[in-house]
C-alpha cells in the first residue's frame, strides 16, 4: 500500500509561472530583467539620439590629442604637450596620492582625538569635543576653502624671505621655507643615480626602488634578530642584548647606501619669484590634506571613541589587575579589541576621503577631476565622454579600497572557536 | 581605685580635610594635573584656546554691523579703535542676510518658504515622535504635495490632482484584490500611472479652469541660499526613504538577478563622489532622457541627489532589517503572513524604528553636501557668497560671510545631531 | 510649447519639452521671458545687486534682446552659468542665449555647434601684477605664479604664450573670480591673468587700485560674443540685428532719451527711419513688431550708452573704449547697414 504522495504529474500550465511557488521568482525575475534591460534601451536610445541631434560622437579618442594646458603639481613627468589622456594620469595620481595623505593624518588625528575625549582630564575632552561637534557639523567644503584662505593669508610671501632684514626666515636651519604659496622643502639628488626605468608612459626611479630594497631587506635582518633573540630567550630564560645590533643592521645598510649614491640634498633657494630646488607641496595640497585630515578625524574620533567604549570595563580591570601600566592596558588589552569595532567605520571613512578629494575644485589642487573632468572636458568639449569615464575611475578606485580594507577585516576579526 | 584624671567624653570636632583635598583644588588637581601628560596636556589646551580667543577675539569684538560698504566699514574701524586697527564687517551680513537664506526668492512672498518649515516640523511630527496621534500621518503624507504648492506656486489644482494619484491606486487596489490578489498589486501599480500620464493633466486644466485658484508662480532660479540647500536636502532624503527600503529589500532577496541589479545600484551610486552626479545632472542627463525633453536644473539635481542618498539609505535600512532578531521574521511565517504582509506589519516598522538615527545621520549628511550644488553654479549659500562678494560695494570681504553660512549649518547640523543622540538614547532603553 | 507630464508627481509642472532645434522665438515668446545665460559675478559686466537683479554690461545685451522680442526689458531670466557649464547649457536648451564673456574661436563655433552672432567687447587677455614687484613687462615673468581661472580661453593662451617665450610659470587654477581674486591680493600669486577688461574691473574693487598694475601685452584676442545655438537662423538674426541695432544707434546719435520723439515720426535720415520702424517692414523680415529696434534701444540705450552706464570711464571699473569705438572713431565696433 503506498500513500506516499506522488509528485503530482500534470503538465505544465501557464497559469504555474504566477502561482507555482516553484516558478514564481522565476516569472519575477524575468519580468524584473525584461524591464531592467528595456530601461537601458531606452537610455542608450535617447543618448545615441540625443548626440546624433547635436552632432556629436561618442568617441575617446581626445584623449590621444595634445593637452595644451599646464599642471602645477605633477607626480609623473608632464608639459602642455602631452595628450589628456597623460594629463588624466597625472590627474588620477594626484587624486590618489591626496588620498593617502589625508587618510594616514586622519587616522592619527582621529586616534589622538577620540583617546583625548575620553581623558580624564576635563579640558582636554571638552576641549576635543567642541572641536568634533564644530567641525562636523559644518560642511567640508568650507573648511577647505577657510584652510586655503588662512594659509594663503597668514603666511609669508616669497618676497618677505629677501633684502637685508628679511620679514621672514625659513626654519629648519635653513632648510624649510614655509611660504604662502606652499610648503619647499630639500629635495633628495643622486650624484651617482641608478638612472630610471622605462615602463612605457612612466619612468621609475632605480635609486627608489634600491632604497625600497634596503629598507625592506634591513627591517626583514632586524626581525630575524629579534627572533633569534626570543628563541634564546625561550631556551635560557635570558634575553640577549641586541640593541646595537638592531641600529647597525637598520642604519648599515641605508648610510652605505647612501654614499654609494652619492645622496646629498637640493635646499630650496630664492630665485626670482619663487623657491626653486627642493620639493614644493602646493597650498591647494596641504589646504586639502589639513582639512580632509581634520574633517575626516572628527568621525574617525567618535568611532575610536564607540570602540573603546564598546570594550568591557571589567577588561581594563583585568588589565590594570595583572599590574599593567593604564597606558599599557590601552595598548595592549583595549586598542586590538577596539579595532574590531573601529575597523570597519573606518573603510567608510577612507571611502569618503577618497570621495572627497574630488572636491580639490575649491582650491584648484588639479586631481582627477579637475584635469579630466575639468579642463579636459571643458577644452575638449566632450562632456560625455569625460564624465563616464570619470565615474568609472571612481568608482574602480572605490571597490579596490572597499575589498582590500574587507580583506583586512577578516584577518583581523574575531576568530571564533 | 583612683579615678582617671581626665578622660574625654566628648569628641573631637572633625577637622576639615586639607585644602588641597576638596573642592575645587581637589578637583582641579585630579583633573587637571594627575600627572606629567596630564600636566602637559592642560597646559597645552589653555595655551590652544588662549591662541584663538586671542586671534579672533580682538577682531570680533570690534565689528561694524551699520555700513553700506566694505570701504565705509574699514573707515568707521579705524575712526573707533584708531589707525591701523582691522575689524569684523558684519554690515554685510546686515544688508544681505535675506539672499543668504532665501536666495531670490521675493522679498514680499518670505511667508511662503517660512509656513512650509513650519509645516514640515508639524509633519514630522507623527513621525519622530511616538506621541503625537497617528492621524497626522495624513498630513505628513500630503506635505510633500503641499510643499511643492507653496513653494513653486500655480494651481493649486496641481499637486491635489496628483495626489488623486494615489487615490486611485487605492481604489483599484480595493476593488480588484478580492477579485484576484495579483491582478490587484499589477493594476495599482499601472492604473496611477496612466492616470498621471493621461488624465491628470487635462483634468487639472479643466478644473483649473472652472475655479482658478492658486499662488503666483515661481521659477526654480528664484530658489537659493539655504532655502535651496533645505529644499533639495528634504526632498532628497523623502524621496530617496521609500527607494532606500526597495533597494534594502532587494539586496537582501533570494532572487538572484534581483539583488545582483540592487547590489550593483547601491555599490555604484556609493563609489562615485556626489559632485560627479552633480555634474551628471547638469551636463548629461538631459542626454538621457528623450529628445526636447527639458528639465528644470534644480529638479534634475533633486533626481541624482535621490538617487546618491537612496544608495545609502539602503545600507541604513539593511542595518536595520539585520539589526531584527531572527525570530520576528519566523514569528511572521508562523502566522501565515505573505512575504509584502510581514514586511508591511512586522518587519518593516520594527526596522525602521531602529533605522531613524541612521536616517538623521544620512539626512545631515546630505544637508551639508548641498553646498557642492555651487560648483554648478546653482545659487547656495556658497555660490551667494561669491556673488556677493563679486559686487563693487563688498568686493574683497571674506570671513565674516564664511561665518555666517558656517554659523548656520552648524546651528541646523548640530541640533539634528543631537536629536538623533537623543533618539538612540530613547530606542536603546525601548529595547530593554 | 506643450506640456508633458513625464513622471507623475516630480515632473508635471516642472517639465517643459520642445526647446531643441527650431522655434527659440516662439518658445520665448510662449514663455514670456527670455532665458539669458551669464556670469555669477562680475563686477560690470554681470552681478546680482542687493534686491537679487542682475546688473552689468552682458545683462544689458539681454535685456536689449528681451525688449525686442517681448517689449520689457525685464522680462529676462538671467540663469548663472559657471564657465565649464555655460556652453552645454546653451546646447542643451537651458538658456536661449550666452552673454558670458565667451571668446569666440574656431572650434567652438565649429565644434561645440555654437553661433556667436555679435561681439560686444574686443578684448585680450592681459595681466596685472603689484607695482611693488618692480615688473614693467610680461616679458619679465619668467618663473612667476599665475592665478587662472580654470575653464577658460586663458588656460591655453597662457601656456602658449610661455612656451613661446621660452620661460617657466607655475599655474593656480581657480574656479572663479572671486576666488582668483582673494588668491591674488593675499599675494599667493605674482599674476593674474584674464581678459584685460575683467582685470580692469578687479582692480577697480581694490582699495589701494594705483598699487597694481596692468602689463602692457596684450597675448590673445579675445572678442567676447553673444552666443546661441546652431541650427536656428532666425534666433540667430535676432540676436544678431538687435545688437547690430544697439551699435547703428550710437553711430545715428539716437539714444535711450531722444529715441521716442524720433520714433515718433519719420525725420530726415532715411536709415533712422529704417531703424526705427518709421519706413519699411525691416521688424517683419525678423518675425518681429515694427518698433522692435526702438524698445531695445529704450530698455538701457545705445551701445555706447550700455558702456558707459556699465563700464565706462565714469563708472568705478573705468574702461575705455579703445578697440570698442566705433569704426568712425577708430574702433572695432562696426554694424552692417539697415537696409
Amino acid at each position: 500500500m503506498s500513500t506516499a504522495i506522488e509528485a503530482p504529474t500534470t503538465s505544465f500550465r501557464l497559469g504555474m509561472l504566477i502561482y507555482d511557488t516553484r516558478y514564481r521568482s522565476l516569472t519575477i525575475q524575468v519580468v524584473f530583467l525584461v524591464i531592467l534591460v528595456a530601461f537601458f534601451v531606452w537610455l542608450v536610445d535617447n543618448t545615441v539620439h540625443n548626440l546624433s541631434l547635436q552632432g556629436k560622437d561618442f568617441d575617446f579618442g581626445f584623449l590621444f590629442v595634445r593637452a595644451g594646458y599646464d599642471i602645477n603639481q605633477t607626480l609623473v613627468e608632464y608639459t602642455n604637450d602631452s595628450t589628456h589622456g597623460r594629463a588624466l594620469v597625472v590627474g588620477l595620481l594626484n587624486t590618489l596620492f591626496l588620498a593617502f595623505l589625508s587618510c594616514i593624518l586622519a587616522t592619527i588625528i582621529g586616534l589622538i582625538a577620540g583617546v583625548l575625549r575620553l581623558s580624564k582630564n576635563w579640558i582636554v575632552s571638552r576641549l576635543i569635543s567642541v572641536y568634533i561637534e564644530i567641525v562636523r557639523n559644518v560642511p567640508v567644503v568650507l573648511w577647505i576653502v577657510l584652510v586655503n584662505a588662512i594659509m594663503s593669508q597668514s603666511m609669508p610671501e616669497p618676497k618677505d624671505f629677501r633684502g637685508e632684514t628679511p620679514a621672514a626666515s625659513m626654519i629648519l636651519f635653513d632648510s624649510v621655507a614655509v611660504t604662502n604659496r606652499g610648503v619647499y622643502v630639500p629635495a633628495p639628488l643622486f650624484d651617482r643615480g641608478l638612472g630610471s626605468l622605462e615602463l612605457g608612459m612612466f619612468s621609475v626611479s632605480l635609486d627608489l626602488l634600491a632604497i625600497i630594497a634596503v629598507i625592506i631587506a634591513s627591517v626583514w635582518g632586524y626581525r630575524r634578530v629579534q627572533a633569534s633573540a626570543t628563541r634564546v630567550q625561550h631556551a635560557t630564560g635570558v634575553r640577549p642584548v641586541t640593541w646595537w645590533k638592531s641600529v647597525l643592521i637598520i642604519t648599515l645598510p641605508i648610510v652605505a647606501l647612501k654614499f654609494a649614491l652619492g645622496f646629498h640634498l637640493a635646499y630650496p633657494e630664492l630665485k626670482g619669484f619663487n623657491f626653486n630646488g627642493g620639493l614644493q607641496a602646493r597650498n591647494s595640497l596641504i589646504a586639502m590634506w589639513i582639512a580632509l585630515s581634520v574633517y575626516s578625524a572628527t568621525y574617525i574620533a567618535e568611532n575610536v571613541r564607540a570602540g573603546v567604549m564598546a570594550i568591557s570595563r571589567g577588561q581594563t580591570e583585568a588589565a590594570l589587575a595583572l599590574g599593567l601600566r593604564s597606558s599599557m592596558a590601552l595598548r595592549l588589552v583595549v586598542l586590538p579589541q577596539a579595532l574590531r569595532v573601529i575597523v570597519p567605520p573606518l573603510i567608510s571613512q577612507y571611502l569618503s576621503i577618497t570621495k572627497n578629494t574630488s572636491l580639490a575644485i575649491a582650491v584648484g589642487y588639479m586631481d582627477l577631476r579637475s584635469t579630466l573632468g575639468g579642463i579636459t572636458m571643458n577644452q575638449t568639449g566632450r562632456e560625455m565622454e569625460s564624465m563616464l569615464l570619470l565615474m568609472g575611475i571612481y568608482l574602480t578606485i572605490s571597490l579596490i579600497i572597499s575589498s582590500l580594507m574587507n580583506v583586512y577585516n577578516r584577518s583581523i576579526a574575531l576568530k571564533e572557536r | 581605685m583612683a579615678d582617671p584624671a581626665y578622660v574625654r567624653d566628648q569628641m573631637l570636632p572633625p577637622q576639615k580635610a586639607p585644602s588641597t583635598e576638596v573642592g575645587t583644588p581637589r578637583w582641579i588637581r585630579e583633573n587637571l594635573f594627575s600627572g606629567p601628560l596630564n600636566t602637559f596636556l592642560t597646559v597645552a589646551a589653555l595655551y590652544a584656546v588662549y591662541v584663538v580667543v586671542g586671534t579672533i577675539g580682538p577682531w570680533l569684538s570690534r565689528s561694524v554691523w551699520n555700513a553700506s560698504t566694505l570701504q565705509e566699514c574699514r573707515a568707521i574701524v579705524e575712526a573707533t579703535y584708531g589707525a591701523g586697527k582691522t575689524g569684523a564687517c558684519f554690515a554685510v551680513i546686515n544688508e544681505r542676510w535675506q539672499q543668504i537664506l532665501f536666495g531670490f526668492y521675493p522679498r514680499d512672498l518670505y511667508w511662503r518658504p517660512t509656513l512650509t518649515l513650519v509645516l514640515m516640523l508639524v509633519a514630522l511630527g507623527p513621525v519622530l515622535f511616538t506621541w503625537v496621534p497617528r492621524v497626522f500621518l495624513w498630513f505628513s503624507f500630503a506635505f510633500p504635495a503641499v510643499a511643492f504648492w507653496l513653494l513653486w506656486g500655480g494651481s493649486v489644482w496641481l499637486p491635489i490632482t496628483i495626489l488623486l494619484g494615489f487615490g486611485v491606486a487605492y481604489v483599484v487596489f480595493r476593488v480588484l484584490t478580492p477579485i484576484n490578489g495579483l491582478l490587484g498589486i499589477v493594476a495599482a501599480i499601472v492604473a496611477p500611472i496612466l492616470y498621471w500620464l493621461f488624465i491628470c493633466g487635462p483634468l487639472e486644466e479643466a478644473i483649473h479652469s472652472l475655479i482658478p485658484l492658486g499662488l503666483h508662480q515661481l521659477y526654480s532660479d528664484d530658489f537659493g541660499g539655504f532655502l535651496l540647500s533645505t529644499v533639495i536636502g528634504v526632498s532628497g532624503i523623502a524621496f530617496s526613504l521609500p527607494i532606500g527600503i526597495l533597494l534594502a529589500l532587494g539586496r537582501q532577496s533570494d532572487l538572484f538577478i534581483v539583488k545582483t541589479a540592487c547590489v550593483a545600484f547601491i555599490e555604484g551610486f556609493r563609489g562615485v563622489p556626489l559632485i560627479t552626479l552633480l555634474f551628471v545632472a547638469s551636463l548629461l542627463l538631459n542626454y538621457f532622457l528623450p529628445p526636447g525633453t527639458e528639465f528644470d536644473i534644480i529638479l534634475r539635481v533633486i533626481i541624482m541627489v535621490t538617487i546618491f542618498s537612496a544608495a545609502y539609505m539602503a545600507e541604513v535600512i539593511r542595518g536595520g532589517l539585520a539589526a531584527l532578531p531572527r525570530g520576528q521574521y519566523e514569528a511572521a511565517d508562523s502566522l501565515g503572513l505573505d512575504y509584502w504582509q510581514a514586511q508591511r506589519l512586522i518587519v518593516m516598522p520594527q526596522a525602521l524604528k531602529i533605522s531613524i538615527p541612521g536616517i538623521v545621520g544620512n539626512f545631515i549628511g546630505l544637508f551639508k553636501d548641498t553646498t557642492l550644488v555651487s560648483f554648478i553654479s546653482l545659487q547656495d549659500p556658497l555660490q551667494l557668497v561669491s556673488s556677493i562678494r563679486a559686487n563693487q560695494e563688498w568686493n574683497g570681504i571674506y570671513w565674516e560671510l564664511f561665518m555666517f553660512v558656517g554659523f548656520l549649518f552648524f546651528l541646523f547640523c548640530f541640533s539634528m545631531s543631537r536629536y538623533s543622540m537623543y533618539l538612540e538614547g530613547k530606542l536603546k532603553t525601548d529595547h530593554r | 510649447m506643450k506640456k508633458t507630464v513625464l513622471f507623475g508627481t516630480l515632473a508635471a509642472a516642472a517639465v517643459v519639452a520642445g526647446a531643441a532645434g527650431a522655434g527659440t522665438l516662439e518658445d520665448v515668446i510662449a514663455r514670456g521671458e527670455l532665458n539669458c545665460g551669464s556670469n555669477a559675478g562680475l563686477a560690470g559686466f554681470s552681478a546680482p545687486d542687493a534686491n537679487g537683479v542682475y546688473q552689468g554690461f552682458d545683462v544689458a545685451m539681454c535685456r536689449a534682446v528681451a525688449a525686442a522680442v517681448l517689449g520689457d526689458p525685464m522680462k529676462v531670466k538671467v540663469v548663472p552659468l559657471s564657465s565649464e557649464t555655460r556652453f552645454t547649457a546653451l546646447s542643451a536648451g537651458e538658456v536661449d542665449m550666452l552673454s558670458r564673456t565667451s571668446t569666440w574661436t574656431y572650434s567652438r563655433d565649429t565644434d561645440l555647434k555654437l553661433d556667436f552672432v555679435g561681439v560686444n567687447y574686443y578684448d585680450g587677455q592681459g595681466f596685472m601684477v603689484k607695482k611693488s614687484l618692480g615688473v614693467s613687462s610680461a616679458k619679465e615673468l619668467d618663473g612667476a605664479t599665475v592665478c587662472i581661472q580654470t575653464g577658460t580661453t586663458t588656460e591655453l593662451n597662457l601656456a602658449d604664450y610661455f612656451k613661446a617665450n621660452g620661460m617657466t610659470y607655475e599655474p593656480v587654477p581657480l574656479k572663479d573670480n572671486a576666488e582668483a581674486e582673494q588668491q591674488y591680493s593675499s599675494g599667493a600669486c605674482d599674476v593674474y591673468t584674464t581678459d584685460a577688461s575683467g582685470l580692469a574691473a578687479t582692480r577697480a574693487t581694490f582699495a589701494d587700485a594705483s598699487e597694481h598694475v596692468l602689463l602692457p601685452e596684450i597675448i590673445s584676442k579675445e572678442p567676447l560674443a553673444l552666443v546661441v545655438r546652431h541650427g536656428d537662423d532666425q534666433w540667430a538674426d535676432i540676436v544678431r540685428w538687435t545688437f547690430n541695432a544697439l551699435l547703428t544707434a550710437e553711430e545715428l546719435g539716437v539714444t535711450s532719451t531722444n529715441v521716442d520723439e524720433m520714433a515718433a515720426a519719420p525725420g530726415l535720415n532715411p536709415e533712422i527711419n529704417r531703424l526705427l520702424g518709421t519706413e519699411g517692414e525691416l521688424g517683419a523680415m525678423m518675425g518681429l513688431s515694427k518698433d522692435w529696434a526702438v524698445k531695445a534701444i529704450k530698455a538701457g540705450g545705445n551701445y555706447g550708452e550700455l558702456f558707459e552706464a556699465n563700464i565706462g570711464a565714469s563708472t568705478p571699473i573705468g574702461l575705455s573704449r579703445g578697440l570698442n569705438a566705433l569704426w568712425t572713431q577708430g574702433g572695432l565696433q562696426y554694424s552692417p547697414p539697415f537696409r
